[in-house]
Formats: C-alpha cells, sequence, structure tokens
C-alpha cells in the first residue's frame, strides 16, 4: 500500500470518526427539539440561535460535573464500562461503504474505511459486544438497580440479536455475499429487471424485523427497560456521573446513527437513489450518494426518535414474549418464505 | 340493581384479537396522532419576553393608591391589618406635619406600611375592608427572591408612582 494511500485511510477514519461524534452530539439537541415539537411545545432555545449551542453547553455540564466512582464499586470495571460502551459505539462504521468511489487528481478513494467480505457479520459482532459495556458498567456499581438493569440489558440483547441475526439470514438468501460493499452496488438505481432493487421491496418482513431489533439494540423506547427510570431509576447507569454517564448517553445515539447506516444500507439501497444513471459526472453521483445515505440515516434517527415519543415501554415479560415467541418463528418463517421464492424464481 | 344514570359502561376483558396482538396497526395510529402534533404550533409562551395577561379579577401585588391630586389616600385607620386573616400587614400611624399637606390628604398617614407577601394570601378582604379605597391589588404577581426579608414589601414598593413625573 502506497503512502498516499495510508493518509486518505486515515483522513478518512478521522472524518468518519467526527462525523458520527457531531451527528450523536446534535441527535441529543434533535432528540430534545423534536420531543418538545411533539408535545407541542418549542424545545431548547435560549443557548445560540434556535439554541443550536445547547450540546456544546450540555457537553460542557457533563465534563464539569462531579465525578463520583461508588466506594464499593469495582474501580476498574466501572471506569471500563463506559469505555467500552463508547468504543463499540464508534468502531460499527467501519465497514459501512459512504458513498461510490471518488476519483480526485488520479487516486481513486474508496468511501469505505475497510471493505472485509464478512461485513454483515462484523456488524453483527460489534453489536453483541455493545452489550458488555452496559453489563460490566451495571455490574460494576454494585448497586441493585444498576445490577437489574444490567441483567435486563443481557438478556433482551441475546434474545433479540437471535432475530436479527435470522432476518440477516433471510437477507444474505437474496444478497449471496456478506460484503457491505457488494450488497450496497447490488441495489444500483431504484428500478431494474421489473421490481425495485433495494431490498427492503425484497424482504419487507425482514425489514421490519430488523428494524425493531434495531431498537431493541440500541436499547430505545419501547425497549429501553435496561435504563426504564419508572422502575430502576436510572437502571444500568445509576451510579454514574460526569462524562462516564455522558459517554453511555453519547454511545446510544452513536449507536442510533450506525444502525440507521446499516438499516439504509442492508434494506434501503445504501447511497443508491433514484435516476442515479442520469448523472455522467461519477464524482458527482458519489457525492450525491453521500448525501442520499446521510439523508436515508438522518430519516431513520428521526424516525427512532419518532417512536420514543409515541409508544410506551414494554412490559418485561412481554418484551420476551414479543422476542422469543413472535419475531423468531416470524424470522424462521421468512427464512424458509425467502428459500423457496427464491428456487421458484431461479427455475 | 338498577343503574343510577344511564352512564354506566359495562366493561369487558376481552382477549386481544389478531390485529391487536401484533401491535402494528395501534402503533401506526400513535404515529399519525404525533406526527399531526409535530405540525401543530406550540403552545409556549416564552415567558421572560412574552407574558400571558392577567385575567380582569385577577388578585396580584397590593397597590397603595393616590388621590387626583397625587395625595396618599391611606390614613392607617388599621382596618386593613384587621380585616387580614393571614396577619401580613403592618402600619405605623403618623401626625401629618405643616407643610405635608400635599402629601397626605388627611391629617393622619402611614409612616411605615409594611405586607409580608410570604404571609399573604391575596384574599383581597383589604380591598374589601378599606374605606378610603386606599389599597387595590390590581398589581402583578409576586416575583421569587433569595431571603426572605425581602418578601416585606414596604410603602417604597406598595405606594403608586406620584403623578407628575
Amino acid at each position: 500500500m502506497e503512502l498516499a494511500d495510508i493518509i486518505i485511510k486515515f483522513v478518512l477514519v478521522v472524518i468518519i470518526f467526527a462525523i458520527s461524534l457531531l451527528i450523536a452530539l446534535y441527535s441529543t439537541y434533535a432528540e430534545r427539539k423534536v420531543a418538545a415539537f411533539f408535545q407541542d411545545r418549542l424545545g431548547p432555545n435560549r443557548a445560540g440561535p434556535w439554541g443550536i449551542l445547547q450540546p456544546f453547553a450540555d457537553g460542557g455540564k457533563m465534563f464539569l460535573k462531579e465525578e463520583i466512582i461508588p466506594a464499593s464499586a469495582s474501580k476498574f470495571l466501572f471506569i471500563a464500562g463506559p469505555s467500552l460502551s463508547i468504543f463499540t459505539a464508534c468502531i460499527g462504521s467501519a465497514v459501512i461503504p459512504w458513498g461510490q468511489q471518488l476519483t480526485i487528481g488520479g487516486h481513486i478513494i474508496d468511501l469505505q474505511v475497510t471493505d472485509i467480505n464478512v461485513g454483515v457479520l462484523y456488524i453483527l459482532g460489534v453489536v453483541s459486544l455493545g452489550v458488555y459495556g452496559v453489563m460490566i458498567g451495571g455490574w460494576a456499581s454494585n448497586n441493585k438497580y444498576s445490577l437489574l438493569g444490567a441483567i435486563r440489558a443481557a438478556s433482551q440483547n441475546i434474545s433479540y440479536e437471535i432475530s436479527m441475526g435470522l432476518a440477516i439470514i433471510a437477507l444474505l438468501l437474496v444478497t449471496g455475499t456478506l460484503s457491505l460493499r457488494q450488497i450496497a452496488e447490488q441495489q444500483h438505481g431504484f428500478w431494474a429487471h421489473g421490481w425495485f432493487t433495494w431490498n427492503f421491496f425484497k424482504q419487507p418482513l425482514g425489514f421490519l424485523l430488523f428494524i425493531v431489533c434495531a431498537f431493541a439494540e440500541t436499547n430505545r423506547t419501547p425497549f429501553d427497560l435496561p435504563e426504564c427510570e419508572t422502575e430502576l431509576i436510572g437502571g444500568y447507569h445509576t451510579e454514574y456521573s460526569s462524562m462516564k454517564l455522558g459517554f453511555y448517553l453519547f454511545s446510544e445515539y452513536i449507536n442510533m446513527f450506525v444502525s440507521g447506516a446499516v438499516m439504509a444500507t442492508l434494506y434501503f439501497g445504501g447511497y443508491n437513489f433514484p435516476f442515479m444513471d442520469l448523472i455522467h459526472s461519477p464524482n458527482l453521483v458519489a457525492i450525491l450518494g453521500v448525501v442520499a445515505l446521510f439523508a436515508k440515516i438522518f430519516f431513520f434517527i428521526f424516525f427512532f426518535m419518532w417512536v420514543r415519543w409515541t409508544i410506551p415501554r414494554f412490559r418485561y415479560d412481554q418484551l420476551m414474549d414479543l422476542g422469543w415467541k413472535a419475531l423468531i418463528p416470524l424470522a424462521i418463517a421468512n427464512i424458509v418464505i425467502t428459500g423457496i421464492v427464491i428456487t421458484f424464481l431461479n427455475r | 340493581m338498577e343503574a343510577l344514570s344511564n352512564k354506566r359502561k359495562v366493561m369487558e376483558a376481552k382477549p386481544l384479537n389478531f390485529l391487536e396482538r401484533i401491535y402494528l396497526p395501534a402503533i401506526f395510529q400513535g404515529l399519525a396522532i404525533t406526527m399531526r402534533h409535530f405540525f401543530r404550533k406550540p403552545v409556549t409562551v416564552q415567558y421572560p419576553e412574552q407574558t400571558r395577561e392577567y385575567s380582569e379579577n385577577f388578585r396580584g401585588l397590593h397597590s397603595l393608591k393616590r388621590d387626583e391630586n397625587g395625595k396618599e389616600r391611606c390614613t392607617a385607620c388599621g382596618l386593613c391589618a384587621l380585616s387580614c386573616p393571614a396577619e401580613a400587614i403592618t402600619m405605623t400611624a403618623a401626625e401629618r406635619q405643616k407643610g405635608e399637606e400635599h402629601l397626605y390628604r388627611e391629617e393622619k398617614y402611614a409612616a411605615v406600611y409594611e405586607i409580608n407577601m410570604l404571609r399573604c394570601i391575596f384574599c383581597g378582604l383589604c380591598e374589601e375592608a378599606c374605606p378610603k379605597e386606599a389599597i387595590y391589588l390590581d398589581g402583578p404577581h409576586v416575583t421569587s427572591d433569595y431571603l426572605r426579608k425581602d418578601f416585606i414589601y414596604g410603602k417604597d414598593k406598595l405606594v403608586e408612582a406620584p403623578l407628575n413625573q
């Protein structure tokens, strides 16, 4: 690999890291604004015009708050919890293809940090690592509410990972590849061979299962039982203060961003957009593709918030019922039906 | 048993049917409702810049009135303090001296007139008791403060502004 390629990759990593942090930062602001609009209020509007400096004020507050580590807590694990949480949240975006190739001065730049051929598996792996941060943090706090939140998070994530994996298996039957770049390329344009190219139109049930599981994996309402304020005070982060709490909250928003990107890539065509073949400049197509992908991601983030301010939280037994008795059988049925249809169509 | 009114509604705990059990129709209904609210005009009143209007019979901060010549109406008769159920009003009477005729309407006036706003219940009985039409609860609401002593409002805060200033 040339030096220039290494520098380009490095710059790309930094840009993606900065963008995911920036989006997470402004997701907190967007969440408050969206919540306010859904409740006929105005939301934060004092810090800067329309309150756009609010996230910086919140972040500054988080840094300046007193840092408390409970005397009976395990200090190493107590710090490891939020660190792991934010770490796993940040590495998920490494395999997302952000756009087609850009050509600048003879250099071909892949708008993707790394195109590994098991990208989907990598995402699943990172997602299942994500629960360790919550679990370790809740357990290390030595607090019954934290522990209950951690247990809930662990069992919830394990339950919903199964149906998420099964939903992806049905998708893999359609795509035949695990590489996110190839999955995105297969969904080129919008319409081809008499049917939509986007996987959502080939796997509507799979997408439904996937998005429900994505809500559960990111601990968003209606599946936010790990932090369930009404029952568990703050859940797994009851004992956390200062920026360690900030990291937990922050990783939730980064997770939302990444899962939005994954859903857009797997089911909604990634960086592809309708009528993209009518534009002849490849660089322009690539840039518009990045814009299209981010528009889809922002829609998903908005959808996450929309659902949060609409649906109340599930009861824990209902959550388990839904996960084991509804989603897993549906996912298996989806695999069987997909398999039959593909065999029938290929004949 | 005979129902007292026809308003009674018999509720049955029916098992959920299929559409209700898969939650989705209800979820989309809910999403539609919240989306309608998303585009509704916010009801927020931006307080320090905008204030809501008080209703006409709102009883707020007391003001000690002046007559048409700008003289204080209060004669320190003490009826307001007597009528006050919360015992919030205290006053000290003084005799009007020569040369003060333009300040006070009658020979006796209140040298000190204090209302403890933490005790006051804004019932308006002082207003009703006053024979001189000197006190009215026509001000805004009492604002917050840091110290208890600052809630004892003296004449500096209660008396109306002089006429020609």
